[in-house]
């Protein structure tokens, strides 16, 4: 008897039409798609892109040279050299983060000290040259610069969670 | 001699008459299916090229003629390149005795539907000589199993249309059409309907359409018979197998949805839609079937490769056997409405 209905279940494409409702109701669902260029999703503050390198209000560098974030880096994307300035302050002569290594892991900014190594929000970047995508200090610092009102904002959503 | 060029003269705009279109519509189609799986996909499809991606088609077309035709080294020169045209020609010479409304046919020949099944059984061999000539062994492994099924399919096909030349008595499309006359039942969906349902599924497998799309079979063997073509070729094996699409589509509706009939015959609507001209009734009930192709496509998963043998060969041959002697015994008996 079982057999017989599935013999007549399958001879009647009964299935098939149960899958052809299906796609058929899709068929006037409404579209998901983010047409991305002119919409965005939502994106969350703790969002890991683009690195940059903070400064202090007062304009002078976060950064002291600890090198926790080199030791810290899995992928071994930092690259850090230090010396003492002429004021005697210890900081870093090269800064660099090669992005073709980098996975935006976060470690460099969870390790940083003084909160000077952070990744910003910002992921619409390219390069166009092998050489676009090796960020040095001065490329950083510009970044920290001008997405410091972001950064700024992005950290004090996240404080009570730390 | 004169005379004669001028006959000839208006065959050739005749011709253009229906190739212009058609190519318009293979282009639009290809559109259309993008959007209709888009849509069933909860996606939007193509809409950035033109307006609403109208010009999408346009893009493509560009693309492709300035492809480069890429000759793989151990081919078969020749072969190679008369492989697209042997799949195309026929998909557009059996469209010379459709007919789009009463009288509006190019040829009407009486062996019209012969003529259609010997020329959608032609385009196998485009693809055969594709895939042989490639000298690649994807392109032969998608030309074998394109070759095993469209055998297999167009014996299933052959007997639904018999049941088809049984019930109207005349192997002329527009006879075909005229036999179905009267109204909605009178049309041999429902007296054929296992018929119906048999020709619709194997007309997807002769055009290797999804689900039963083996022969490209993307997972397995890349693109099947023609993974070694590029640019033009390419495109070429591309239009024939839309314009089969629109063929078994038309085909479909022309003997078992009435073809021009209107469907509001015999109801009292009948004189309020009078004024819609046949040829509407026709690409309507064409591009209906084209939307089932697209739903299908968008619906099922590919069918494994025995399966395709067994559905062929074991369900859909002895269904058509059956019906056709059924169908035999109504028209014996001259049993109404269908068969007076």
């Amino acid at each position: 008897m079982k057999a017989i209905v599935s013999y007549l279940k399958s001879l009647f494409l009964l299935e098939l039409i149960k899958g052809l409702r299906v796609t058929g109701g899709y068929l006037f669902d409404r579209k998901i798609t983010v047409q991305y260029p002119d919409e965005k999703t939502p994106m969350s503050f703790r969002f890991r892109a683009h690195h940059a390198l903070r400064r202090y209000a007062n304009g002078e560098e976060r950064c002291i040279a600890c090198k926790l974030c080199e030791a810290t880096c899995p992928a071994m994307a930092i690259t850090i050299e230090a010396a003492p300035r002429e004021d005697g302050t210890r900081r870093t002569t090269r800064y660099d983060i090669d992005f073709t290594k980098c996975i935006f892991c976060g470690f460099c900014e969870e390790s940083c000290p003084v909160d000077s190594i952070v990744e910003t929000s910002f992921f619409e970047y390219h390069g166009e040259q092998r050489g676009d995508l090796l960020m040095t200090k001065a490329k950083l610092l510009n970044m920290g610069d001008k997405m410091e009102a972001q950064i700024a904002a992005d950290r004090a959503k996240d404080a009570p969670y730390r | 001699m004169v005379d004669t060029l001028i006959y000839l003269l208006i065959v050739i705009i005749k011709i253009l008459i229906i190739m212009v279109p058609l190519m318009g519509a293979v282009a639009y189609l290809t559109l259309a299916e993008r959007k209709v799986i888009g849509y069933m996909q909860i996606r939007i499809g193509p809409n950035r090229v033109g307006f609403y991606g109208w010009g999408q088609p346009l893009a493509d077309a560009f693309k492709l003629m300035f492809k480069e035709i890429v000759i793989p080294q151990n081919s078969d020169y020749f072969l190679f390149f008369i492989a697209p045209m042997l799949c195309i020609a026929p998909a557009l010479a059996a469209w010379a005795v459709i007919p789009f409304a009463d009288g509006l046919v190019l040829s009407n020949i009486n062996a019209g539907l012969l003529y259609i099944l010997a020329m959608t059984s032609l385009g196998v061999y485009g693809i055969i000589i594709a895939g042989w000539a490639s000298n690649s062994k994807y392109a032969f492994l998608g030309a074998m199993r394109s070759a095993a099924q469209i055998v297999a399919y167009e014996i299933a096909m052959g007997f639904a249309l018999v049941g088809v030349l049984m019930a109207a008595g005349s192997l002329n499309l527009s006879e075909i059409v005229k036999a179905q006359n009267g109204s909605l039942i009178h049309w041999y969906w429902l007296p054929l309907f296992p018929l119906f349902l048999v020709y619709l599924i194997s007309a997807v497998a002769e055009t290797n359409r999804a689900p039963f799309d083996v022969a490209e079979g993307e997972a397995e063997i890349v693109a099947g018979f023609h993974v070694e073509y590029s640019g033009m070729l390419f495109a070429v094996f591309f239009l024939a197998e839309y314009a089969n699409m629109i063929l078994v589509a038309a085909l479909a509706s022309i003997m078992f949805l009435g073809g021009w009939l209107s469907p509001f015959q015999g109801t009292p609507l009948e004189a309020t839609f009078a004024f819609v001209p046949g040829i509407f009734w026709f690409l309507a009930k064409t591009s209906f079937f084209l939307f089932w192709y697209l739903w299908i496509r968008a619906t099922f998963p590919r069918y494994r490769y025995d399966q395709i043998m067994r559905l062929g060969w074991k369900v859909f041959i002895p269904i058509t056997l059956v019906w056709i002697v059924l169908i035999g015994v109504a028209v014996l008996l001259k049993l109404p409405p269908w068969f007076v």
